[in-house]
């Protein structure tokens, strides 16, 4: 799927249909609700692939390791789910973000069919 | 997601095509849907608040969730990229091509002039060798495009911008000192353009940061158009 860089496809999709060519399992996530000064807008993707590999971005770093642990659940499990991040306690060892934003993200498998 | 839903993503947007994938937050379940198929079984036709989000959706390209009978649905526009037309493939513009391809906007690059808009000094960029007044028509700048003029010429940038005027281009901008600026706004004052209608460009061209190099005003002008693009 070289023929989809350089196009209008969003890169990150591009990515996803790469690795679903290469029969490799993979997830998508996507910001769907942002309150406060959270870094990337609705919409935003990052895809998960079974290894641990990743594209794109929800965050501004902060929060794409528990995604990516949260995509590979939904890949076990077939089912997609929303997560909810919100601001950091920098006295607790929690995820979230320094940024004092909130985000919304649905994190859903992608089956074959 | 299934695979298949993906793949017809992908496609609509490499044919240019767009599309709103709608997700039932609840459950996942997706369809996707454009200005022909604005209903479906998550989104109902008679659900008028659900279709007035949708074809907003599908205008301005920003996502949204909204409530309906069946549940919250989040709709995902993908819709074609800004687009940005240069005209005049100088130095500036070899700068300001590539950075603008990064930053998401699909460009065109206009310059009759031999060895001005050539793949060795534009690799990979969609190039028209022709007159402005020949194709401006047919490039048909929309309120999704924005015009910058780089050429200095007034028989490349003045028919460039008069069709940019005439358009619902989002934004306008053209090269030159205060003192290239003001003769330019005489002659298309002359052709009848008002001066709220000659307001629309930004000239001199390009945010002031103290610009001096083609990159640096390259970014200059970027900056610019992102600003009207998102202000």
């Amino acid at each position: 799927m070289d023929s989809l860089r350089h196009t209008n496809v969003d890169p990150v999709l591009a990515q996803a249909v790469e690795w679903l060519d290469q029969g490799r399992r993979i997830a998508l996530a996507t910001v769907t609700r942002t309150w406060g000064s959270a870094p990337r807008r609705a919409g935003s993707h990052m895809v998960i692939a079974d290894n641990g590999d990743f594209s794109g971005s929800v965050s501004g770093g902060c929060i794409e390791g528990a995604v990516i642990q949260a995509a590979l659940e939904v890949m076990e499990s077939g089912a997609p789910r929303t997560l909810e991040f919100g601001v950091t306690n920098e006295m607790a060892w929690e995820v979230g973000l320094a940024c004092g934003g909130r985000v919304h993200l649905l994190v859903e498998p992608v089956v074959r069919g | 997601m299934n695979s298949g839903l993906l793949r017809e993503l992908v496609k609509a947007q490499a044919t240019g095509r767009d599309v709103v994938l709608a997700t039932r937050l609840s459950d996942g379940a997706q369809e996707i849907l454009d200005a022909a198929t604005p209903s479906s079984r998550l989104v109902a036709p008679a659900d008028a608040s659900a279709a007035g989000s949708l074809a907003d959706a599908l205008r301005t390209g920003t996502p949204r969730t909204v409530e309906t009978p069946g549940g919250a649905i989040f709709l995902r526009p993908y819709i074609r990229p800004p687009r940005l037309i240069v005209v005049g493939a100088v130095h500036i513009a070899q700068a300001l091509v590539p950075m603008a391809t990064i930053a998401g906007f699909q460009v065109t690059v206009l310059d009759p002039r031999e060895g001005f808009a050539t793949p060795e000094r534009f690799p990979g960029a969609r190039l028209v060798k022709q007159w402005p007044d020949e194709v401006m028509d047919t490039l048909a700048p929309d309120r999704r495009t924005g015009v910058v003029a780089l050429t200095h010429d007034p028989k490349i940038d003045d028919p460039a911008l008069i069709a940019s005027l005439e358009s619902e281009a989002f934004y306008i901008g053209a090269l030159g000192s205060r003192k290239t600026q003001g003769a330019r706004r005489e002659r298309l004052g002359a052709l009848g353009f008002s001066e709220k209608s000659l307001q629309r460009i930004h000239g001199p061209v390009g945010l002031p940061i103290g610009a001096r190099t083609p990159e640096e005003i390259a970014v200059a002008v970027l900056a610019q158009v992102i600003g009207a693009l998102r202000g």
